[in-house]
């Protein structure tokens, strides 16, 4: 079995989720904080993220669709021990997307049921997909500990996703839904510290797998850079929002860049963690892997797509660059 | 119940509350370029407010057609773990093009649609227009190439119980494809111009007859009109492909249960499987042979010679027979308006309200005539090769129902929500004193008053 085709499809498939969950973490967060922002504000803070949420998603399908695609078998024993969880992200997802038009073409007095909507499917669906990493690193179980360990992982993937959403908007925003921002950022910057901390406690804790992944020597040195870099991010990230609380001058892109730093790595040390499973302890990425001839016709196609897409993706940030204006149609 | 039923059900919920959607907008992004174009041609702002206000009830339904469709990516998977085990070589790579060549595509460019107006020049939005009308279409092609194939398999091998593909464009351009691809674009442009017409006489009706409104209303009735007869004979003719490779679906839309020569028309009746006949049957002697065969004493074969295999027959012959009573009715109703609305004219209560009537005709005719093909195409999920049953997972019954339930309330609300706002957004354009007025239509400007066309939110009632 040739080893570089599926190598490849898992690298494309855990950057596909890796972009999904920095961008439609953003616009996920921006529905979540929508419950602590006033009517004007929730209009400012929507069109913020309104031309981009759709393709946004559209990454989840890819590295799902990657997953069935080339790796069948994993996804089968995946989805499956996932059914519940999946199905709540789903509705979530419904609920969101769909108010996005609701909200505004509805009648006047259905307006607020749809905002409310807004704010439920988008913690849903982060809930969700925490709680789905959660039972997913713990192999499927759902006994009470592991039921646990999710729900831990659930609270710190929303909170992950605000700052996502707040870093977002201080890009996006200017005055009184900027300082909001910035407090809001500040927040869950704290938060997502506390989470990060806790999990990366936790993890080798319950599966000792990861524990000896981590801490045998000589890894444990090798590794010291992806803590030590989080925590000069966090640092950095703390101490500008700091400054543009006092109103000092500063970078508006950096505390956005900064949570997508800690995103990023978080998911480094996560890939480092699984690696080569794509079901913990049962299932590698090359025992998974579909016909070979597929692949190739698979990559052929990816290949000369995602260049495309990542242009023109590219090409409608750059149109929408700037702080938001109001946008209708 | 068992779980194979509940996932049956709960696949064809979400599939069938899905493609009402696509339905829509495939041929919806056809009509808002043609808006556009109309308007570059003319540069009367009538053609820029039928933009404004369609392009509304697009992004409506756009956001519905993804949201169910996401659900269907994960779906695939979690109801069907048999089908991807012995398929998956085919079917995956043609759903991964789907969503790289078009689902990207179409989403990205929606947004510069949608919201960039004043940011990007006239041309710009007019291709992104175009882009997002041609995703759609692409989409339609992937997935219509994957549900072909399924009905009449070709271009691959079995090695060790998993299909492996010998040519890619065997397995694409697949016997039926051609047929099934224009029926479906066809049935997407009937419905789209019967939701533009109906909802465009519903605003006549309540006396808003402005410009913008009888060029929407025109628009729809005259390409339902041309579209109608074309369908009629494509469906025709995709029927008789069917007859060719899948015999068993057309002895049960036809309800022939004994393979016969000059074997009669039967218009209705109830199939009753049990006993392998119709009961209550009126039918027209060697009519089906005439149509079928194309000769009075032609043999026609009938279901007994699919003992084991044969489709559930009492829901594909209704599900037929409806098709085509809609797709009548749309002869009927459409040349009737095409009618009264020839050079210029008013078109009058009656036809305006047989119009409403006919709103939401399109979907029904294809959630008909995708029923006939689905179910006739039963046991099998792929034909002749995988059995619905054995493809189907071992998720728990109890997850199963109780998912549905949630879906199911979910999808309930959305349908009421979305046709309540399509006629609700249809009377907010009617409050709006003097559309003209507002409807500053070039991009040049950039003023927050700029994109404006005559129908927004934001407008003073």
């Amino acid at each position: 079995m040739n080893v570089w085709l599926p190598t490849i499809f898992v690298f494309l498939m855990a950057l596909s989720m890796l972009i999904y969950v920095v961008l439609d973490g953003y616009d996920l967060g921006v529905g979540i904080l929508l419950r602590r922002a006033n009517d004007a504000h929730k209009d400012e803070m929507i069109a913020s993220i309104g031309p981009f949420w759709d393709a946004n998603e559209t990454w989840l399908v890819l590295g799902i669709g990657i997953l069935l695609v080339a790796f069948p078998v994993a996804h089968g024993v995946i989805l499956g021990g996932l059914y519940l969880p999946v199905a709540f992200m789903l509705a979530g997802l419904i609920l969101r997307g769909v108010a996005f038009d609701f909200r505004v073409k509805a009648h006047d007095d259905h307006r607020a049921w749809w905002n409310r909507a807004f704010y439920f499917g988008s913690l849903l669906a982060a809930l969700s997909q925490g709680f789905m990493l959660g039972i997913y690193l713990l192999g499927f179980q759902y006994s009470v500990a592991s039921v646990a360990f999710a729900s831990f992982i659930a609270l710190s993937l929303v909170a992950g996703y605000a700052l996502l959403g707040a870093t977002w908007l201080i890009l996006k925003s200017e005055n009184s839904l900027l300082q909001l921002s910035i407090r809001w950022a500040r927040a869950s910057l704290w938060l997502t510290g506390v989470g990060i901390v806790a999990v990366s406690i936790a993890t080798p804790l319950v599966s000792s797998r990861i524990f000896d992944k981590w801490f045998v020597l000589p890894n444990l040195f090798l590794l010291a850079p992806i803590p030590l870099l989080t925590l000069a991010v966090f640092a950095v990230c703390d101490r500008t929002l700091a400054r543009m609380l006092l109103g000092k001058p500063h970078r508006a892109w950096l505390p956005f860049a900064c949570a997508v730093a800690l995103f990023l790595l978080a998911f480094i040390g996560l890939a480092y963690s699984l690696f080569p499973y794509l079901v913990v302890d049962r299932i590698t990425y090359l025992d998974a892997a579909t016909a070979p001839e597929s692949l190739k016709f698979m990559l052929v196609g990816i290949a000369i797509t995602l260049p495309v897409i990542l242009g023109y993706t590219a090409y409608s940030y750059r149109v929408f660059w700037g702080k938001t204006r109001d946008l209708s149609y | 119940m068992d779980p194979l039923a509940l996932a049956r059900v709960q696949f064809a919920a979400n599939i069938s509350f899905h493609i009402l959607f696509p339905t829509i907008t495939i041929a919806m992004g056809w009509f808002l370029l043609f808006f556009k174009m109309r308007f570059r041609a003319t540069r009367d702002d009538k053609w820029m407010q039928a933009y404004g206000f369609w392009v509304k009830v697009f992004a409506l339904s756009f956001a519905l057609g993804v949201v169910s469709g996401v659900t269907m990516s994960f779906q695939f998977g979690t109801n069907w773990p048999g089908y991807m085990n012995t398929v998956g070589n085919i079917a995956g790579p043609l759903l991964a093009y789907e969503v790289l060549s078009a689902f990207f595509l179409e989403a990205t460019f929606l947004g510069v649609m949608l919201f960039g107006r004043q940011r990007v020049s006239d041309n710009m939005h007019t291709l992104a227009t175009f882009l997002v009308a041609a995703g759609t279409t692409l989409s339609a092609f992937w997935i219509l190439a994957l549900n072909s194939w399924m009905q009449t398999p070709v271009g691959f091998e079995m090695i060790d119980g998993q299909a492996h593909v010998l040519s890619w464009w065997t397995v694409i351009f697949n016997p039926s494809l051609s047929y099934r691809l224009t029926h479906m674009l066809l049935a997407s442009g009937l419905t789209a111009s019967f939701l533009i017409a109906g909802v465009s006489a519903y605003q006549w009706l309540r006396g808003d007859r402005a410009p913008a409104v009888m060029a929407a209303l025109r628009s729809g009735v005259f390409i339902a009109a041309s579209l109608i007869p074309v369908q009629i004979l494509v469906g025709d003719l995709h029927g008789l492909n069917t007859l060719e490779y899948q015999p068993a679906k057309i002895a049960a839309m036809e309800g022939l249960w004994h393979t016969e020569r000059g074997a009669p028309l039967v218009l209705v009746a109830m199939p009753n499987q049990a006993g392998q006949r119709n009961d209550y049957a009126i039918a027209i002697p060697k009519l089906a042979s005439v149509i079928l065969t194309h000769s009075a004493d032609g043999e026609v074969k009938g279901l007994d010679e699919y003992v084991g295999e044969q489709p559930p027959v009492a829901p594909v012959f209704w599900a037929f027979r409806i098709m085509v009573g809609v797709g009548v009715l749309m002869l009927v109703s459409s040349w009737l308006a095409a009618w009264t609305l020839r050079g210029g004219r008013e078109p009058g209560a009656w036809v305006a309200r047989a119009l409403v009537t006919m709103t939401f005709a399109g979907w029904l005719a294809t959630l008909a005539g995708w029923y006939v093909t689905e179910i006739g195409r039963q046991p099998y999920l792929v034909q002749g090769l995988l059995l619905t049953r054995d493809a189907a997972s071992s998720t728990p019954a109890s997850l199963i129902g109780l998912s549905l339930g949630m879906y199911l309330a979910l999808y309930l609300l959305l349908i009421v929500s979305y046709v309540t706002v399509v006629f609700h957004l249809a009377r907010k354009r009617a409050r709006i004193d003097d559309p003209a007025a507002h409807g500053p239509a070039t991009v040049a400007g950039s003023g927050p008053g700029a994109s404006h066309s005559g129908l927004g939110k934001e407008l003073p009632k």
